[in-house]
């Protein structure tokens, strides 16, 4: 319930800046809701955001599970995307059903390799995982740059982005939640996103893997004792952390656009933190969280048409300001400490 | 003599690009120092980029674009001291949120500014610092070196992160030697960005921190948590920059080196120096702790 009320603090904030702005809060917030749920088109694009925000928040979830802070799922699902393109682009010939996954797999084994990287860092060298994993984002959007204009660019655009794959590799014939909303990228990868998201959640409570891994995010001396090894559990965690991120693959490359675009991703990534942390690192909750992220990004970028003097750089602003009113449940305590001493 | 020419600009291109990050880098020291975590550099220096950047090009001085910059910097440094100190709130994650806060705060503001979401407009060349960043970064790390272990206050500084429960058994408040400290990196990561708006550029662009906030965090750790070795990483890391500048474009026999890994480079030697070196390094004892 604290989650919440954070939750609506931070927004009641973001939307109160506004005035500085000149406009009226009030009707920001319904510009914001309109845009997010107004239609089946409006509801389409929402849900295409919350795709790629559930696996970004699934992400960041099993990190925080495992102790780590995982701020690498933008790096990650970068170089799963353009790996998933580049199959697809390099490999035209093979056959429907087996293409997609192929791509699929080769995505988030490189979305996990991407990953573990931090994690064998961590494990091995004692390195931050924040600081290097903000490094490889760095780096996997400087590679993908590369790959992406040098290697497989599209012959028929200008604009920097990659081919696009063969037919063969995209599963919309059988889409049944993109004929629901036409004309957006919503897909099926949806439903691949609830399945992950009831998977995760199995892994984390019912598995002795899932066990050590929360056993070491929770007390890792007690697990230590306890014959776990923190150095596995730790690349296992980012590993997997790198995976989930990787999916965003399914529904960018394989459900909707097919090819990696440069900067498709408004910072999917980083919006799973607060995804994460909204729902309390429960997989099943990251669904509803993940919901609300993408429905508050939906609507802000329409404020760039909606309104005069706010862009959809307000999104970040909303997004900030949630995180710290989740995060900061002290305030409770604390104004009680102040009532008390006047 | 071309060698000679090549040292000395890559030389000075050093010491220039080296100037953002030793700020942030005494940032990030004072605030980890005192036992609170400071991921929050990256914003730090987007506000003071900002800031400086704004309040420059309106009053036509650098100078007053500095002290604009100081102030932002204290600002956040505070805001960033509230969460972390008062609510105890997770520094890391509030950290985060502070750099998100910055990223979404400065298109908000330069839209109703200048009714753009992109650059600010540009200083006039004369009016843009020349050195004096430079030398005030030194002199910065100089003081804080010497401030650190010949001062009393000083003192407080690394008690406040080793062992609070000494200092407050000695009667000092611990909750006010971070509140400074934090509010203090707040305003030297803040000069760090206005370094870059006012020195090596006219204008604040979109994002053009570019991870310099989490390098000079790197620093610190690959330098020990002390100023001066921290400095010296510092120094590492922006001839990494500028080596990477210099090789943009630069053919090997037939083929030129792709623009993208070459860019990659000071992140790649980042990685290598928090990963090589490390392991010797050790944290101020009641860092991250938030316990008073």
């Amino acid at each position: 319930m604290k989650r919440v009320a954070g939750f609506l603090i931070g927004l009641i904030v973001a939307l109160l800046l506004t005035a500085f702005a000149g406009e009226n809060p009030w009707n920001v917030f319904l510009i914001l809701m309109k845009s997010a749920f107004g239609s089946m088109y409006d509801l389409g694009l929402t849900l295409s955001y919350t795709t790629p925000l559930i696996f970004c928040g699934l992400s960041v979830a099993v990190g925080f599970h495992a102790g780590l802070f995982n701020i690498g799922a933008e790096g990650q699902l970068t170089m799963a995307v353009v790996t998933a393109a580049a199959v697809g682009v390099l490999f035209p010939n093979i056959p429907f059903p087996l293409a997609p996954v192929v791509a699929f797999v080769a995505a988030i084994l490189m979305g996990s390799f991407w990953g573990w990287i931090a994690g064998w860092l961590r494990a091995y060298r004692g390195s931050h995982e924040v600081i290097i994993t903000i490094m490889l984002n760095f780096i996997a959007a400087g590679l993908a740059s590369w790959f992406t204009l040098q290697i497989i660019p599209n012959p028929n655009s200008q604009n920097p982005e990659t081919a696009v794959v063969s037919a063969n590799y995209m599963f919309k014939d059988y889409d049944l939640i993109a004929r629901l909303f036409p004309d957006t990228p919503a897909n099926a990868s949806l439903g691949f996103a609830l399945v992950f998201a009831v998977l995760l959640w199995v892994f984390l409570w019912k598995t002795t893997w899932g066990y050590g891994l929360r056993a070491v995010g929770s007390n890792a001396e007690a697990a230590h004792r306890g014959g776990i090894s923190e150095k596995k559990v730790q690349m296992l965690a980012m590993a997997l952390a790198g995976a989930f991120a990787g999916c965003v693959a399914l529904s960018e490359v394989l459900g909707s656009a097919g090819q990696y675009r440069i900067g498709f991703s408004p910072d999917y990534g980083f919006i799973g933190i607060a995804v994460a942390l909204l729902a309390n690192n429960n997989p099943l909750g990251i669904v509803a969280a993940a919901f609300l992220m993408g429905a508050l990004h939906k609507g802000a970028s329409d404020l760039d048409l909606e309104t005069t003097t706010i862009t959809r750089d307000f999104s970040r602003i909303i997004q900030a300001l949630i995180i710290l009113g989740v995060t900061a449940q002290g305030y409770w305590s604390w104004m009680k400490s102040k009532r008390r001493k006047n | 003599m071309d060698i000679f020419l090549l040292i000395t600009s890559l030389f000075l291109a050093t010491l220039r690009l080296a100037t953002p990050l030793i700020f942030a880098s005494m940032g990030g020291f004072m605030s980890e120092r005192s036992g609170v975590v400071n991921v929050a550099l990256e914003g730090f220096m987007l506000m003071g980029a900002f800031a400086g950047a704004v309040a420059g090009y309106s009053f036509s001085s650098a100078w007053i674009g500095w002290g604009a910059a100081l102030l932002a910097g204290l600002a956040i440094g505070a805001l960033y001291a509230f969460f972390t100190i008062e609510l105890k709130a997770d520094q890391i994650i509030t950290g985060m949120a502070i750099n998100l806060l910055a990223m979404g705060l400065i298109p908000f503001l330069t839209k109703i500014l200048y009714n753009s979401t992109g650059s600010t407009p540009a200083l006039a060349a004369d009016i843009r610092f020349g050195f004096e960043p430079v030398v005030m970064a030194f002199v910065l790390a100089a003081l804080i070196s010497f401030w650190l272990y010949k001062t009393r206050s000083g003192l407080w500084l690394l008690f406040a992160g080793e062992h609070p429960q000494a200092l407050l058994a000695a009667g000092v408040s611990v909750r006010k030697v971070r509140w400074g400290a934090v509010c203090a990196s707040g305003a030297f990561a803040a000069w760090g960005g206005a370094s870059l708006s006012l020195f090596l550029a006219s204008s604040y662009s979109p994002l053009m921190t570019g991870g310099r906030g989490f390098m000079a965090l790197a620093a610190l750790i690959f330098g020990k948590w002390k100023p001066l070795p921290a400095l010296a990483a510092c120094l590492l890391f922006a001839f990494a920059d500028a080596v990477q500048i210099r090789l943009q474009g630069v053919h090997i026999g037939e083929t030129e080196i792709p623009v993208q890994f070459v860019q990659i480079l000071p992140y790649l030697v980042t990685i290598i120096a928090l990963a090589g070196f490390i392991g010797k390094s050790r944290a101020p004892k009641a860092l991250g702790r938030g316990e008073i």
